[in-house]
């Protein structure tokens, strides 16, 4: 929560900034120490949205990363995460690859991809930018579609679980430690990137192109780097995705998907890393939110479309009521929170 | 023969949905990405009106064509007027947030099944032969001459009428309009207002020649890369680009692979976005301003 600290920082007064680091420090450790004995006392359904959340997690990251750090939008994240769970699928199907094989090659390809999504960046800006990366999430899932359609697997491919060291991933159990550690991973890899000379050059190309180029910001390449990067780990976590349900099809990357994500970064707070993962969480809790919901409410009838078409209606608003009224997001909530709580700390320790 | 009229139709299609696109952008700079929905919205609308007020076809689609108003200035007052003066991004974003909330919306309200608008009405979707081998069914010749109407209809309003002028100014310059007292929350409201209109007029059409489920609102997303072919902020473009991408959709079709037909109008896009991303007629100097 390297924001938060900072933020924190700069509004208290230099001798209590120890104070507060440790602090945040016992924080974390309590965070990490919690995370890891949760599923001894969750049911398979709790470890279920868990995995979904830190999936969701690892791709969240990466879109912060490229829109809430260097500024570059794109609405084909779906696109992306389709290439990922695709190049898996295809491998392990065509080759019988493992997963050593499989992962590294999905991100690579998503790399690749990553980087012809970034080519129009290099002339396009903002809405047009958009539309690019748009047609090229449809360029993806078509190429999808016809593999579907041209290996006869018209239903999608289906996959066994990952064997890693001989020891086959396949419970709740399992993947939710592997997957923890993959999204803390992911998390310590961004937050160590943003603090190096490229997240700065990202930075400085977000706030202004012109200026960053004057200083000596290769803005070209940043921007091509941030596509290249971030587009791996979307992919990254699309074939991990795929492993998670055993399965892939062009059914499950819809641009809906995209915009799941484009929510997660919004909701979370554009700009903050501990932003998308607080996002993850709330978009995938949603749909279950509001079936629970529906489902304390009587007199609905509760089919499997009213209770999908609720939680779209829901995304919207939520969305909006983000746009409009809070834009900074959850962690600006929480900034405002903690200032609140801080302040009278604060007079207690001014001497 | 046939296959010249399917694009001639395709066009008619694509060209009243995109003009959407371009009077809200031209005007404001936004691009409405919830125009698929608000499209389908509409034929939703007559369906509304056709079950619950009226039964006779033209009172029904008249009035639904003043509920289609009413939902484009509300659209413009209760949300997007929040968002004047916030990044485009922020804006686009928006629109996309409320075309899935419509999404929602629509399937809890009508549920996912198909309806049959035109049977609701008691419209006659009847083909009709316009030489010997070419055939085009009743609500397609509507869709090609509403087309034509309401195209005439905006560049006459855009270019000769008081109002016209006015939103072509602040759409040049905000700012320079707003101080030479051109109230730019009414031009605003004025082109959501007209965009939101004829979509829905191109979604009750269309779905009066088929029938309507909410997954016809991508045809707005399709309708898209016409209106940027053509150029964000050029109507004769809009024409011009819709009638590029329905002939290059018929024929690809037609000639190559069926399977072709979600995706040949984002190659257009992606070749358009290389080649010359202000598209046809476009204004060569947006590109800095987004």
């Amino acid at each position: 929560m390297s924001n938060i600290e900072t933020g924190i920082g700069k509004m208290t007064p230099a001798t209590t900034r120890r104070k507060r680091l440790s602090q945040n420090q016992v924080a974390w450790i309590g965070l990490i120490v919690l995370l890891v004995l949760l599923p001894t006392s969750a049911t398979p359904f709790h470890l279920d949205i868990a995995s979904q959340i830190f999936i969701a997690g690892i791709g969240a990251l990466a879109l912060m990363v490229l829109t809430g750090i260097a500024g570059q939008i794109s609405l084909g994240h779906s696109g992306l995460m389709a290439a990922g769970a695709f190049t898996t699928g295809i491998l392990y199907k065509e080759a019988g690859a493992g997963i050593w094989i499989t992962l590294p090659a999905s991100v690579v390809a998503g790399a690749v991809i990553g980087l012809i999504f970034g080519l129009p960046s290099l002339r396009l800006r903002g809405i047009y930018l958009a539309m690019s990366t748009l047609a090229l999430h449809f360029l993806v899932i078509y190429l999808g579609g016809e593999y579907e359609f041209a290996s006869g697997a018209s239903t999608g491919i289906f996959l066994d679980p990952p064997v890693v060291f001989g020891f086959e991933i396949y419970d709740g159990y399992a993947w939710y430690y592997v997957l923890l550690a993959l999204v803390a991973g992911t998390y310590w890899g961004c937050r160590n990137l943003l603090n190096s000379k490229t997240g700065r050059a990202w930075e400085a190309l977000h706030a202004n192109e012109t200026a960053a180029e004057a200083l000596g910001v290769q803005v070209a390449n940043y921007k091509l780097l941030a596509f290249v990067i971030t587009s791996g780990i979307a992919s990254f976590s699309g074939a991990l995705f795929a492993y998670y349900q055993n399965f892939v099809s062009v059914e499950a990357f819809t641009l809906f998907l995209s915009i799941q994500y484009i929510a997660m970064i919004i909701i979370g707070g554009m700009g903050s890393l501990p932003g998308a993962l607080l996002g993850a969480v709330f978009v995938t809790l949603v749909p279950y939110f509001v079936e629970w919901l529906m489902e304390a409410v009587p007199y609905i009838g509760l089919d499997i479309t009213t209770v999908s078409s609720a939680s779209y209606a829901a995304f919207g608003l939520l969305m909006i009521l983000f746009l409009v009224f809070e834009p900074s997001g959850l962690t600006g909530i929480w900034k405002r929170l903690v200032g609140q709580f801080a302040s009278p700390s604060k007079r207690e320790d001014t001497p | 023969m046939q296959i010249l009229a399917n694009i001639v139709v395709l066009t008619s299609l694509y060209a009243l949905v995109a003009c959407g696109y371009v009077l809200v952008y031209k005007v404001s700079r936004v691009l409405n990405l919830a125009h698929g929905e608000l499209m389908i919205l509409g034929a939703y609308l007559l369906v509304a009106t056709s079950a619950g007020i009226a039964s006779d076809p033209l009172v029904a689609i008249a009035l639904t064509a003043m509920f289609s108003i009413v939902v484009g200035l509300s659209v413009y007052l209760l949300l997007m007027r929040k968002m004047t003066g916030q990044p485009v991004l922020a804006a686009v974003l928006t629109t996309v947030a409320l075309g899935i909330l419509l999404r929602g919306a629509m399937v809890l309200i009508w549920g996912p099944q198909q309806l049959n608008v035109g049977a609701m009405i008691s419209f006659d979707n009847a083909s009709i032969a316009l030489t010997d081998s070419v055939r085009v069914s009743t609500a397609a010749l509507w869709l090609v001459v509403c087309t034509f109407l309401v195209y005439l209809g905006l560049l006459a309003f855009l270019h000769m009428s008081r109002w016209g002028m006015r939103m072509r100014a602040s759409g040049q310059n905000a700012l320079l309009a707003a101080q030479r007292g051109i109230n730019l929350h009414t031009v605003y409201a004025l082109a959501w207002t007209l965009s939101t209109f004829s979509g829905s007029l191109a979604g009750v059409l269309v779905t009066l020649d088929s029938r309507i489920d909410v997954n016809m609102a991508v045809i707005g997303l399709k309708a898209f890369p016409a209106a940027l072919v053509g150029g964000l902020d050029s109507l004769p473009g809009a024409l011009i680009g819709a009638g590029v991408i329905a002939a290059l959709e018929v024929l690809l079709i037609h000639y190559v692979n069926p399977l072709l037909s979600d995706v040949v109008p984002f190659l257009v896009l992606i070749a358009i976005l290389i080649v010359r991303p202000w598209g046809l007629y476009g204004t060569k100097e947006e590109l800095n301003r987004v």
